[in-house]
């Protein structure tokens, strides 16, 4: 230290304490935890093998890819409450375009995605133009997407379901993009993931416009002061949850051949959860993308270590409730610092 | 005299049946601090709303170097140099102390075809900045949250004036904030005087307008109740005129009344 500084009342924090302090600590210890407390009780059973382990990492994909999107919106301060009927509708999109209406699969990705687009500035527009909360436009959407696809499928298929998805696209190369295995039992979702988290956490901590998510989430009045055009990256935001969405559908409709009406129903609510998890905030101005990810993981492990200890998948829901808890009790304290003053 | 930076020329603004400010003009010219007293309600607010764009005036003219102008947002008056710091300081307290001071106008570092904030630079410009108003940062990442209110505000201040602004309008930037907080307000806003900014110092305390102000605009009931010179003032004078004079010697002697009935056990009303 060289000599006191007449009006810095600022210190440095020992490097414990600052890494102690970041979000994404709590839930990466909570995560290798939970790993090595399920790899000890289920890895006899499967946990520890390559399938045991792709199986988690799947399922922290799929909730991993919404997760990311979620979280930057979530940062903004806004909510998405339709993302797990965006799912639905858009997979259902997928699979009568390609089953029923004879479209190539590029064409049926094209209208899923155009679908996004549109729905996401139309979710942004109502939130940031005429000041409605997006709790409420997206809960509403969540309905409408919801039953607007359980009434297509009916009334076009006579059942909530639309299958032939594999028979119709037959050997087109496209499907490899988002179905198929990387290594063993890994989906090709796993890489889609990763590099969502790689491209969310640049954009979110490296880019200007990450900036501009921090400030419109940590105040919009300051934020518009500051001369960032607080509605664009709202609109932009919302396009984004919406078309990760889609990333989604196309992913489980090319997998498994189908798409299921009710599909993505809860991902709304486990999106939250892993951004939550992985210590961002739901007021909006402060998260992190990585933390998600960790999250994302935490989903996947105790699910599939529920699984391969042989408890009731019942049990599932009650423990994701107990750890959403634990994590927001645990950042509540580490954020304790940087608020007060 | 030179051409006022800022001129507001017989401004009157209604709402409903309400006058909020009636005929007012008021000129700021560059190296000069024109400190806005009045209590509250006396129509300090509204406009410094409309010198700063956020509203306009119903009757009157506002006139940028001699030029009339109508501001239609404060993008606009900010477009001519019309910086306001308000209350709320527009700072985040959860951001990084370079990233609060760059926010909006980040530098950019470019790598081939993308586009990345530059961290660097910010930290750089940030630093220098907060140097020249003599706030020393060790830890730039740090959050503005862990900063005073004096110096939060004080980086709002900088912030204004790195972005361009010839003219600050400071809304009640001492009134939240204790002594020696104040002091590292009021210490910038004299040097900012001294490089050759124009600043309208909105205050309700008259010990910390007197001592930086060069001239004094006491609003009452939203009309100019006396413009002075700083050889003019002095505390009395500004205090008689602030609480509307008479009004406010008739409150003292209403209170001391009071506290004497209170003190003799008599009833009160």
């Amino acid at each position: 230290m060289t000599m006191a500084l007449p009006h810095s009342r600022t210190r440095e924090l020992p490097l414990g304490r600052r890494i102690v302090e970041r979000p994404e600590v709590g839930a990466a210890i909570g995560v290798i935890v939970l790993w090595v407390f399920f790899a000890i009780i289920g890895g006899s059973d499967g946990f520890l093998t390559t399938r045991g382990i792709a199986s988690y990492l799947n399922i922290a994909a799929q909730v991993g890819i919404v997760g990311t999107t979620v979280t930057l919106l979530l940062i903004a301060g806004e909510f998405d409450l339709s993302i797990g009927s965006m799912v639905g509708f858009s997979g259902m999109i997928i699979a009568l375009g390609t089953t029923q209406a004879g479209m190539p699969l590029w064409l049926a990705l094209l209208c899923a995605l155009a679908f996004a687009v549109l729905y996401g500035y139309a979710v942004g527009m109502l939130v940031v133009r005429w000041n409605i909360p997006s709790f409420i436009v997206t809960l509403a959407g969540l309905f409408l997407l919801r039953g607007a696809t359980i009434g297509f499928s009916r009334s076009i298929a006579q059942q909530p379901y639309i299958g032939g998805v594999k028979n119709a696209i037959g050997t087109d190369p496209l499907q490899y993009l988002f179905a198929g295995k990387l290594w063993e039992s890994l989906d090709v979702g796993f890489l889609w993931w990763i590099g969502l988290v790689i491209v969310g956490a640049i954009v979110l901590t490296k880019t200007k416009f990450g900036n501009w998510i921090f400030a419109v989430g940590g105040s919009p009045s300051a934020a518009r002061a500051s001369g960032i055009p607080v509605a664009r990256v709202k609109i932009i935001l919302f396009i984004a949850v919406s078309v990760s969405g889609v990333l989604l559908a196309a992913i489980q409709v090319l997998s498994l051949g189908s798409a299921d009406s009710f599909r993505g129903q809860g991902k709304e609510f486990e999106a939250a959860i892993t951004a939550v998890i992985g210590g961002t905030s739901l007021s909006g101005g402060t998260g992190s993308i990585i933390g998600t990810a960790i999250g994302a993981l935490t989903l996947g492990i105790v699910r599939q270590g529920l699984f391969f200890a042989g408890v009731d998948y019942d049990w599932y829901q009650a423990i994701l409730g107990l750890l959403l808890l634990l994590a927001v009790i645990i950042n509540q304290f580490a954020r304790r610092n940087v608020s007060k003053s | 005299m030179a051409t006022p930076i800022i001129e507001a020329r017989s401004v009157s603004r209604y709402f409903g049946t309400v006058v909020a400010l009636k005929d007012i003009s008021i000129a700021v010219h560059a190296g000069e601090v024109v400190c806005l007293l009045g209590d509250n309600g006396a129509g300090k607010s509204t406009l410094i709303k409309i010198l700063s764009g956020l509203e306009r005036p119903d009757e009157g003219t506002l006139a940028i170097d001699g030029q009339p102008v109508n501001f239609r947002s404060p993008r606009d008056a900010f477009a001519r140099g019309i910086a306001t710091v308000y209350q709320d300081l527009a700072v985040l307290p959860q951001m990084s102390i370079s990233r609060n001071f760059m926010l909006g106008m980040e530098p950019i570092r470019k790598f081939g075809p993308f586009r990345f904030f530059d961290e660097a630079k910010a930290g750089a410009i940030a630093r220098e900045e907060l140097a020249k108003i003599g706030i020393t940062v060790n830890h730039l990442k740090q959050k503005v949250g862990t900063m005073s209110g004096g110096e939060r505000q004080s980086l709002a201040i900088a912030r204004a004036e790195y972005r361009g602004a010839r003219l600050l309008i400071l809304d009640e930037p001492t009134s939240a904030l204790g002594v020696n907080e104040a002091a590292i307000v009021l210490r910038h806003v004299i040097r900012a005087r001294a490089r050759g900014l124009g600043v309208v110092f909105i205050t309700h305390n008259v010990h910390h307008a007197l001592p930086i102000g060069d001239r004094f605009v006491i609003l009452n009931r939203g009309r100019v109740a006396g413009t002075f010179a700083r050889a003019e003032m002095d505390e009395a004078a500004l205090n008689r005129h602030m609480g509307g004079g008479a009004e406010f010697e008739a409150l003292q002697r209403d209170l001391v009344a009071l506290a004497d009935q209170l003190k003799t056990g008599a009833t009160v009303h």
